[in-house]
């Protein structure tokens, strides 16, 4: 039981800690994750060329290998999907594994109109429902643009993986909690590109900083026709397509 | 009594506690911290230049110039840490193909070729170097490369006309496809050279090009590599 001489002392202290956490908790925010890195000065997006990817799968290994990702076939930070269009207008869409495709086709050639691989991932929405959605405030969105998970605060509960629009979250069956593309986190504050965006053979994801006079990216956007997938939910994605078929969803 | 309780709780939790302990901006450090903290896998494509300048210099000037180095040899920064560890380096015929065995779906101009057929049991290394992959021998046909269009062709009633009839093909197409593209037809006038009423070529089905269709450039209605026949045969 606490006397009156402890409850006093401790009040005393009480007072000056908040003081503290206060200030504790502005140079968290202030704190910069690398060395001479500022994530106010960075807004990070992707642009994806549908005309480029020849859907080799290099990108969804590299980011398995980069980020620790179950190699079991249905775990992806990102993948590619293939969508074939076929004269009587109906869509089929599958996830491709180059593992396990080997040129053989389950269309024949003279059913289908148009046919071409469109790579996803975490579209980084400037205004994500996931986070909307955390009971526990475990996901969050980076100054520099990046949407993030905090895996000692995340409770596995799933909800922002049903949230999210384009089904790019999943559950760490290692972890247990919800994990998905952090944009490789770890490597664009070291100045280096996202695994995905380094082995793509042929340049179809383009990598760059929207804050920036001249990225790759802010040309990407002004040379081609840009779309942003289910723009009618008002996401805002970062992630952005150039030249995309209106069947994509 | 349940009010009571359920009034202090709240009063604990919104008046005496400082909001400075629960602020959400420890927590999203943190994980910024432990985020960036993880290990790089991928080492990036400039790296692997200051040792390899050779395969780097050589690589840099052929087709393979944009495949950065691990997206064949696989993530390397191990190597770096400790160079005996070594990279993989795929030999057989199991990893090109991931790029280059056909696919409908792949788009137009994409070098690929069927594996099935395409000297069987070769490794690709024996007759293609990766890092300045070259056809072993320039092409002769159109149909090497355009074999799509080269079947339909086969089929059509424009069977017998070559290529070169209607495209001109600088000979720099043979090597770098697309930065020296052929010509294509441009005006009615080139298809009225054989279909236009009184036109020499005996067996082409005539029309009034006066007449027909005049908004309209031929090939908006009609598939070259393809025409429909007409009734008469």
């Amino acid at each position: 039981m606490i006397d009156r001489r402890k409850f006093l002392k401790r009040a005393v202290l009480f007072i000056p800690a908040v003081g503290l956490f206060r200030r504790l908790a502005s140079d968290a925010q202030a704190k910069t994750p690398v060395a001479g890195y500022d994530p106010s000065n960075h807004l990070y997006g992707m642009g994806i060329d549908i005309d480029k990817c020849i859907g080799c799968g290099r990108c969804v290994e590299a980011c398995k290998t980069e980020n620790n990702v179950p190699k079991e076939p249905f775990f992806f930070r990102t993948w590619v999907e293939r969508y074939t269009i076929k004269k009587d207008d109906s869509v089929e869409v599958e996830n491709i594994d180059p593992r396990l495709r080997r040129g053989e086709e389950k269309t024949s050639e003279a059913d289908v109109l148009r046919s071409f691989f469109v790579p996803k991932l975490c579209n980084q929405c400037q205004n994500p429902p996931c986070v909307q959605v955390c009971p526990v405030g475990a996901t969050f969105s980076t100054e520099d643009g990046v949407v993030l998970v905090d895996s000692n605060r995340c409770i596995g509960c799933r909800y922002c993986i049903q949230a999210c629009p384009y089904g790019a979250r999943y559950l760490n069956p290692e972890t247990k909690t919800a994990d998905k593309c952090t944009f490789c986190y770890h490597r664009v504050v070291k100045g280096l590109l996202p695994a995905c965006v380094e082995v793509c053979p042929t340049q179809a994801r383009v990598f760059g900083d929207l804050k920036s006079m001249a990225s790759r990216l802010v040309r990407f956007k002004r040379m081609k026709r840009i779309t942003v997938l289910k723009a009618h939910l008002n996401t805002e994605p970062k992630v952005v397509y150039g030249n995309l078929d209106g069947e994509v969803r | 009594m349940i009010a009571i309780i359920i009034a202090l709780v709240i009063t604990l939790r919104f008046v005496v506690l400082p909001s400075s302990l629960t602020d959400t901006r420890f927590h999203r450090e943190s994980t910024v911290e432990r985020e960036v903290a993880k290990k790089v896998a991928f080492a990036g494509a400039t790296v692997c230049g200051t040792c390899h300048v050779d395969q780097m210099t050589k690589k840099s000037k052929g087709y393979h110039k944009t495949v950065s180095c691990e997206t064949c040899h696989g993530a390397a920064s191990s190597h770096i840490e400790n160079p005996a560890q070594k990279p993989t380096a795929p030999r057989g015929r199991e990893f090109c193909v991931f790029c280059h065995a056909y696919d409908q779906s792949r788009p137009t101009g994409f070098p690929q070729i069927n594996p099935v057929v395409h000297n069987p049991l070769k490794p690709c290394t024996t007759c293609h170097n990766p890092h300045d992959p070259v056809p072993s021998q320039a092409p002769r046909e159109c149909s090497a490369c355009h074999a799509q269009i080269a079947n339909i062709k086969s089929a059509s009633p424009h069977a017998l006309i070559g290529c070169t009839s209607c495209h001109t093909v600088p000979a720099q197409h043979k090597i770098s496809p697309r930065s020296a593209v052929p010509t294509k037809p441009e005006t009615r006038e080139f298809c009225a050279k054989c279909h236009a009423q009184g036109a020499a070529q005996k067996d082409a089905p005539k029309i009034d090009f006066s007449s027909h269709g005049e908004r309209f450039l031929c090939w908006d209605c009609h598939y070259p590599h393809l025409p429909e026949r007409t009734v008469k045969r």
